[in-house]
């Protein structure tokens, strides 16, 4: 698929695609369009070109309602927890199955317990997204995206903006999550040590194009230079234009 | 000079600005409404609203009412003494808050406290990818947050107008019998004998009209928040909801004027 901003393109043939029950990592820096991969996988945006299929469908060939039915088989963590504040981590967890389903309301109750359970939440339910640390609101955020047991689940920087602690936590979560649950997952990051421990293929994105893919010991050991600088964390190498640098600091005078 | 020569550009990208919004806003009503017709209708968020926008209007609007009355009565007082005829002083207090100042105060009010609020949730919630959220959870924005914000304001804003009026009429008895010792018996028939149905009516669709256009201008502001590309976060709710609150009063002043002037 291909993805543009008005003229500018930002995703160059990107192609690429996930097993059952795998996990699979989107990697890379800042700027190489790893957000925008993840909006388009989510049919938050359209490609300019090309398909993306989830779960045999094509979401670009979706009607609304069409979407809105593999939603419902699709769970999404974002990356600030995205919970609604103006209700409580319970409601907020319960949200999905009461729009969406007609169980009833202690069907519902047990079922959210069960997920902040999971998350290790149990208790918070009554508190408001407002009263929760970052990382405690992703992992409601999380429990929100699993309480539909959705066969696909999507998770944007799962550890950006944690402690390393929390961050090990939320990394392990993921893999109890995969266990039990036998979730297909597409997880987006640009932590490294994250990246490498919970993924069973990696996906590197570098200025809009997948530079590689492969297994995490595939990845580490790619000849590809750019790869070898994220791994090692080597600023890009700045190729200076003196002309253009000048032309700037004179404002296109001479 | 170059100001000069950019000036056809400048108005143009404005205009082209302008009707572009209108646009918006104009698609963004009609996904709203359309939604009356889909299932389920969020009844919760619906008397949520309606307790936001209604009760928690209701010691603002009291006070407010309450005081607009004694000022109108204290003013008409004042000119039908000049003139020997006080006891029009019902009529003219009762007349003048049903067919204007009700609809206009309570609007106020109601710009101030929610339209305001509105706007700046309906904007964090953007700039938090909350829509996002929603969205990815199957659930409808427009029929979840939108229609029942938007219904709770028509539905609010006559019940607000009413109390005001009563409590205004109220203000001006305090002011015209009890403490200048009018007729109680005149204050209150001129008003019976005065306001007819029409008046009422054109309370009614006042409000029912101003509540619709507060909260569109308030929602339609906050929802494309994003679309500001010059400010973004907190800047751009801060200006969004500034927008909101100035663009209601005048097209609800406007809309004041249009519909005064079908009616009398």
């Amino acid at each position: 698929m291909n993805a543009h901003y008005g003229d500018r393109q930002v995703l160059h043939n990107v192609n690429f695609s996930v097993a059952e029950g795998e996990i699979m990592v989107v990697m890379g820096g800042s700027g190489s369009g790893k957000s925008t991969l993840l909006k388009h996988l989510l049919g938050l945006q359209k490609p300019s070109s090309g398909s993306i299929s989830l779960l045999n469908q094509n979401i670009a060939e979706l009607g609304r309602k069409q979407m809105m039915a593999l939603r419902r088989s699709m769970g999404v963590a974002f990356q600030g927890g995205a919970l609604l504040s103006s209700m409580s981590v319970g409601d907020n967890v319960k949200l999905p199955l009461r729009e969406n389903t007609e169980l009833d309301e202690n069907t519902i109750d047990i079922m959210a317990r069960l997920k902040l359970e999971l998350m290790n939440l149990a208790g918070f339910e009554d508190l408001m997204p407002a009263e929760l640390s970052g990382g405690m609101l992703k992992r409601a955020g999380l429990a929100r995206a699993v309480i539909m047991d959705p066969k696909i689940l999507f998770f944007d920087e799962p550890s950006a903006g944690l402690d390393p602690v929390t961050s090990v936590e939320l990394d392990e979560l993921i893999l109890q999550l995969r266990a039990a649950l036998n979730m297909t997952m597409v997880i987006v990051t640009h932590e490294l040590e994250s990246a490498f421990k919970i993924a069973d293929r990696i996906t590197v994105l570098f200025d809009g194009e997948v530079a590689a893919m492969g297994t995490v010991e595939e990845i580490k050991n790619s000849s590809d230079v750019r790869i070898q600088n994220l791994i090692n964390r080597k600023p890009r190498d700045k190729v200076v234009d003196a002309d253009a640098y000048l032309q700037r600091l004179t404002a296109g005078g001479t | 000079m170059e100001g000069l020569i950019n000036l056809p550009a400048s108005l143009g990208r404005y205009s082209i600005d302008i009707v572009s919004s209108i646009g918006r806003a104009a698609v963004f009503l009609g996904l709203t409404l359309s939604r009356l017709f889909h299932w389920p209708f969020p009844l919760a968020e619906f008397i949520k609203q309606l307790n936001f926008v209604g009760v928690r209007t209701l010691p603002v609007l009291l006070v407010a009412g309450l005081f607009t009355g004694m000022v109108v009565a204290l003013q008409f007082y004042d000119t039908l003494v000049r003139f020997g005829s006080v006891d029009l002083l019902g009529s003219a207090v009762a007349l003048s808050l049903i067919r204007e100042l009700g609809p206009v105060m309570a609007a106020l009010m109601v710009i101030a406290r929610v339209g305001s609020a509105s706007c700046a949730e309906i904007g964090i919630m953007r700039n938090e990818q909350q829509f996002d959220a929603l969205e990815c959870m199957a659930i409808d924005v427009y029929r979840y947050l939108m229609l029942p914000r938007l219904l709770a304001a028509i539905v609010a804003l006559p019940m607000l107008t009413a109390i005001f009026d009563l409590v205004g009429i109220g203000g001006g008895y305090v002011v015209g019998v009890l403490i200048h010792g009018e007729s109680a018996g005149a204050y209150i028939n001129g008003l019976i004998d005065t306001v007819t149905i029409n008046d009422v009516l054109m309370g009614v669709i006042k409000s029912l009209v101003f509540g619709l256009i507060i909260m569109w201008i308030a929602l339609v502001n906050g929802f494309n928040v994003h679309l500001n590309q010059s400010l973004s976060g907190a800047e751009g709710v801060s200006h969004a909801t500034t927008t909101a609150v100035v663009l209601s009063a005048i097209v609800m002043l406007s809309f004041d004027f249009i519909i005064g002037s079908l009616m009398l």
